[in-house]
């Protein structure tokens, strides 16, 4: 895949070269290479949608290596108050920066935005479908620990039905053909159509309703939020989210070594005890973010070929 | 001498085998309400589907990249192109690999459903039929298709 010039708006563009590109970019940025690679570049933030990690993330990137961050969170100062569409949003800002960073949330504005732009675009999410950025720090998190993706496997636990990243990274993970384990109640289980795509690319898929009935060994566990709006019944998600809070105790139980991680935010999922332990690499996946970002912003604008 | 419900025509293009009651939908999704005389027919016997419809459009010759549009609500649709009374080619409907607004994205929340957006839905699977939103990347089988 040829990334200057091109949008990043979804998983399913990328092959699993493209994916490797960007671990050994991200890589190499971490250790202090493409230094000062943004300078002279103007990237904007156009987020329709609150957001705090993402938006700082991208803009603290952006100036660590050189770039100047412009853009708005929230619509309220800008003509979209004003009835303006996202399209014509999105050519007028293309006149006035290399890249567009875009969080939106209604699903698609992000493919729609890089059809009007005439630079790169990158989605920052798209309402409950695409947060590609989160998917490639998450990998290369993973490649930090695994030095081979396809033989890691990794065990899904918490809302696997609604959520984005888990979806978005278990189909990274299907191109890699990597092992993978879905731990959920069954109504918030992985989306049959996704389980199928997934096993037809050759990954095996194993499926369990509690952490305690897994029989197979975990290289990571990637819990995500239960929310409560999932549920009718305040009585039946107090029971649930009890059932899946991860303690010190399920880790210990869990496969010696094994590496939680979460997308962020987290709430109770997991008990704040965990943090301390050396499985714990949440917070370190976080600020994976800022290299993995830096790769991408240098690689679509061509300043990291 | 077999008598024609509906009459023959000359030049133009015959859109033979529609399921009944969707020649209408067919005009609509193909954009040739104005193209001149349109003759339609609605609920004839066939021996094959039990009731079918037909159109019949004079002068105009539609092209493969058209008549593909209609493989959604009448996959086993015949065309016909009839030049100087004689018919000069015979086809089948095939189905394309995209269809672009004719298929209606099922999704509340996704971008199409803003005004001036046109859908644009890629064949993932081909059996069940398949398709995903090239924008919310939802999917939806033939048989959950909305018709824009």
């Amino acid at each position: 895949m040829k990334f200057k010039g091109q949008s990043i708006i979804s998983i399913r563009d990328m092959e699993k070269e493209a994916l490797l590109k960007i671990i050994e970019t991200a890589d190499a940025v971490k250790r202090g290479g493409h230094k000062g690679c943004l300078e002279g570049k103007v990237v904007s933030t156009a987020f329709f949608e609150p957001s705090t990690r993402t938006r700082f993330s991208f803009a603290s990137a952006t100036q660590y290596m050189g770039g100047k961050v412009i853009g708005f969170a929230g619509t309220a100062s800008t003509s979209v108050t004003k009835g303006e569409s996202l399209v014509d949003t999105i050519k007028t800002i293309s006149g006035y920066c290399d890249v567009i960073v875009i969080r939106h949330p209604v699903e698609g504005a992000a493919r729609l935005a890089s059809e009007a732009a005439t630079v790169p675009v990158i989605n920052a999410g798209d309402g409950a479908n695409q947060h590609p950025t989160q998917t490639f720090l998450d990998l290369f998190t993973m490649s930090e620990r695994f030095r081979d993706l396809s033989k890691i496997r990794v065990g899904f636990l918490g809302d696997l039905k609604y959520g984005r990243t888990v979806h978005s990274l278990a189909y990274a993970l299907a191109l890699f053909r990597a092992p993978m384990v879905f731990i959920a109640p069954e109504i918030l289980s992985m989306p049959g159509y996704l389980l199928e795509e997934i096993r037809e690319m050759g990954s095996e898929t194993r499926q369990f309703e509690a952490l305690c009935d897994i029989d197979v060994s975990l290289d990571v566990l990637y819990v995500t939020r239960i929310q409560k709006e999932r549920f009718g019944d305040m009585q039946e998600y107090e029971r649930v989210a009890g059932t899946y809070r991860v303690t010190p105790e399920t880790v210990r139980a869990l496969t010696e070594g094994v590496r939680i991680m979460h997308p962020l935010p987290r709430v109770d999922e997991i008990d704040v005890e965990v943090d301390a332990m050396e499985n714990a690499i949440y917070f370190e996946q976080a600020h994976n973010g800022i290299p993995v970002r830096q790769a991408i912003l240098g690689l679509v604008m061509g300043t990291i070929s | 001498m077999k008598t024609y419900k509906v009459y023959a025509i000359s030049d133009g293009t015959v859109i033979d085998h529609i399921p009944a009651t969707r020649a209408l939908k067919v005009i609509d999704i193909l954009g040739i309400e104005n193209e001149g005389i349109l003759t339609i027919g609605i609920g004839f016997s066939s021996k094959k589907m039990g009731k079918k419809d037909i159109i019949k459009i004079e002068n105009k010759y539609l092209g493969k990249d058209e008549t593909d549009k209609i493989s959604l609500i009448a996959p086993d649709a015949t065309i016909n192109i009839i030049k100087n009374g004689t018919l000069k080619e015979k086809r089948r409907i095939e189905r394309p690999d995209t269809y672009i607004d004719i298929v209606k994205c099922r999704n509340p929340n996704c971008i199409t459903q803003s005004t001036g957006v046109k859908t644009k839905f890629r064949v993932v699977k081909s059996s069940p039929l398949t398709l995903r939103c090239h924008y919310c990347e939802r999917t939806v089988e033939a048989g959950e298709v909305e018709i824009l």
